[in-house]
């Protein structure tokens, strides 16, 4: 029987499993990657029909953020998704009604820290458990997995009053300090990798005269950049979105230090008639737009890595 | 594989009872080595985790005075406090019901995307990238669009229904639509789900469609006898995984309900994540907020235990024999 095409690879061309040819309606040769197409025109039509009607759902909420940040303050609820005054202006005069420029280079510094940390010392973690042997090996890396499945309501407050016992309260290090240590997911991504790195490398190197640290640093590393590449994007885009910990460390400080989040959260309030604001929503818009734009370009820039990551948290370890 | 290498060195080590007993030996070098790769780990679980869990369940047998940042102790008082409190029961039974409600919604929404874009091949990729970007914008963003859009009288949403006849709800404020909207926020985002079933879908071996579609099969029996179950385990793993977050909703609670003090119907948005945050750095009542935590840690290890005893029964994996 034919082998099966399985993962996302593509055969190349002119592959052809033995049993497609019986359920053709001619001998003609048929890719393998084109077999789930609907063969009636009523199915083809249907498909797109459905994907159009998703994209265009799915980017609806963006057109109406580029197009209401354009739109002066009556306008904003017009839902045109051209505006009728455009109104350019905003994207100037929104640094003066926010410290945007803080907020989004307290967000770049904290993330870059926690990315940084956070791959590094999970990937150190990782080969630990990857490489060696050690009693408790399985037992620890047992307890590794078993906090992926902890609620963070449980060690919130504990770690507030670390930080605060550690007198870290006004600084910003609580909301990248942890990073210092590795987290589960990620060092279960980064082992996952080393495991599969033959053991010959290594050996070959031992045999050289490579000290411990040298094999990581000079052997692993190097091979393992992609993972590490995707383990720095998902954190940094995790660290740019977090609001619980920055209403946590940040709120009672001065509004420039706030970080992206929380100072969109100010700015909903700010501007929100019930509580005395004008109703410049505009403003919030440019202030949302702003800050998604890095993370799209995160995203064009490491899409693939990204997608890499959240399939492989679905395959089995 | 951790449980393979245990039993494995328990037939090896029976095996060796036979022969004059030798313990089984590290390199002492290697070993040292290896506990100082982990180090970075073991020290922050030490403290950031097991400590923190221990310190936290001490928390909530105490009360805790934040001026003189003192603790004494409280025996049981705080979870009486919890099961009398009624706020406690209406976050949990709105963090159940929002649960029961979005985790299903989003699975068959990822599924029936996945299902679209598996369809299409190679050109997948644009689509997929597209349906991506939702999952990109951050929380906040995402929040203070769906603020507007999802303004009762002039969002867009309700606007876009009146095209088509219908009177939409006021969204952020009718008490009994308060969750749907954080449902439809949450399904907006549900692209990290479809990739996982995306993945999922292309390792269903193709001859089982074939036989099956020379047997007379349907598209809708092959997709519920052949498809669903051959995708079971990432449903399965989907299902967990949605559960557990769907049961700490915070983000986009708060930043639609719970920001300032307008707040048009706080029973129904009153979510357990948010009234623990509340509890714990807004009243700075950090026994009972401790006790809260616990009492959710309990829940959803109950919710996830019940789930893998049912689940295991529907589940095949591919390779396990």
């Amino acid at each position: 029987m034919a082998l099966t095409q399985s993962g996302s690879g593509t055969l190349p061309v002119g592959a052809q499993p033995a049993g497609v040819a019986a359920t053709g309606t001619t001998t003609r040769r048929r890719r393998p990657d084109r077999w789930y197409r609907p063969r009636s025109l009523a199915g083809r039509v249907l498909l797109w029909a459905l994907l159009v009607m998703f994209s265009l759902l799915f980017l609806y909420p963006f057109l109406w953020l580029l197009a209401a940040s354009f739109k002066p303050k009556g306008q904003v609820f017009d839902n045109k998704l051209i505006p009728e005054t455009f109104t350019p202006g905003n994207y100037a005069e929104v640094w003066r009604q926010l410290p945007l420029l803080s907020w989004m280079g307290n967000s770049i510094m904290i993330a870059l820290l926690a990315a940084a940390l956070v791959a590094i010392s999970s990937s150190v973690v990782a080969f630990g458990f990857a490489y060696f042997k050690f009693p408790g090996r399985t037992f620890l890396f047992g307890l590794v997995l078993a906090t992926m499945m902890l609620p963070g309501a449980v060690t919130l407050i504990p770690q507030y009053l670390i930080w605060k016992n550690l007198g870290f309260l006004g600084t910003k290090v609580p909301l990248w300090g942890a990073n210092l240590f590795g987290s589960a997911f990620y060092i279960f991504l980064q082992r996952q990798f080393f495991l599969g790195l033959p053991r010959e490398l290594f050996e070959a190197a031992r045999v050289d005269g490579a000290s411990y640290f040298g094999l990581f640093r000079r052997i692993a590393m190097p091979l393992a950049i992609p993972s590490f590449i995707i383990i720095f994007l998902f954190e940094f885009q995790a660290s740019w979105n977090n609001l619980q910990a920055a209403l946590i460390y940040l709120n009672a400080g001065g509004v420039e230090d706030f970080t992206v989040p929380l100072g969109i959260a100010y700015a909903m309030t700010k501007y929100a008639p019930g509580n005395g604001g004008q109703g410049d929503y505009q403003y919030v818009m440019v202030a949302a737009l702003m800050v998604t734009l890095p993370m799209l370009v995160l995203f064009a820039f490491g899409q693939r890595y990204f997608i890499e990551g959240v399939a492989t948290q679905g395959r089995k370890g | 594989m951790a449980i393979l290498t245990r039993t494995r060195s328990a037939a090896t080590e029976t095996a060796r009872a036979e022969r004059p007993l030798k313990k089984r030996t590290y390199n002492k070098r290697e070993a040292l080595a290896g506990y100082l790769f982990i180090s970075p780990w073991l020290v922050g679980f030490a403290v950031f985790t097991l400590g923190a869990m221990a310190y936290s369940l001490y928390i909530s047998f105490s009360y805790y005075n934040l001026a003189k940042n003192t603790t004494r102790p409280a025996g049981l008082d705080n979870y009486r406090a919890l099961v009398e409190d009624p706020k406690v029961a209406l976050a949990l039974k709105n963090t159940l019901f929002f649960a029961v409600m979005a985790v299903p919604l989003e699975i068959i929404f990822a599924l029936l995307l996945a299902s679209l874009l598996h369809r299409l091949g190679r050109s997948a990729g644009f689509f997929r990238t597209l349906y991506y970007l939702p999952k990109m914008t951050p929380s906040v963003a995402t929040a203070a669009v769906f603020f507007l859009l999802l303004n009762g009288n002039t969002g867009a949403i309700n606007k876009g229904l009146a095209v088509l006849g219908i009177q939409g709800p006021q969204w952020l404020i009718d008490p009994a639509w308060v969750k749907p909207s954080i449902v439809l926020m949450t399904l907006w985002g549900v692209s990290g789900t479809m990739v996982i079933f995306l993945a999922a879908l292309k390792n269903v071996p193709r001859e089982l469609y074939e036989v099956a579609s020379l047997d007379g099969a349907g598209p809708v029996r092959q997709f519920f006898t052949i498809t669903v179950p051959m995708i079971s385990s990432a449903i399965f793993f989907n299902v967990i995984v949605l559960t557990i977050a769907a049961l700490q909703v915070f983000d986009q609670a708060f930043l639609l309900f719970w920001r300032d003090q307008t707040n048009a119907s706080p029973e129904s948005s009153l979510f357990y994540g948010v009234y623990l945050f509340q509890q714990a750095f807004r009243q700075f009542d950090f026994g009972f907020a401790a006790a809260m935590a616990w009492l959710l840690f309990v829940i959803i290890m109950a919710i996830t235990a019940v789930q893998v005893r049912f689940g295991n029964r529907f589940v095949y994996y591919e390779g396990d024999r």
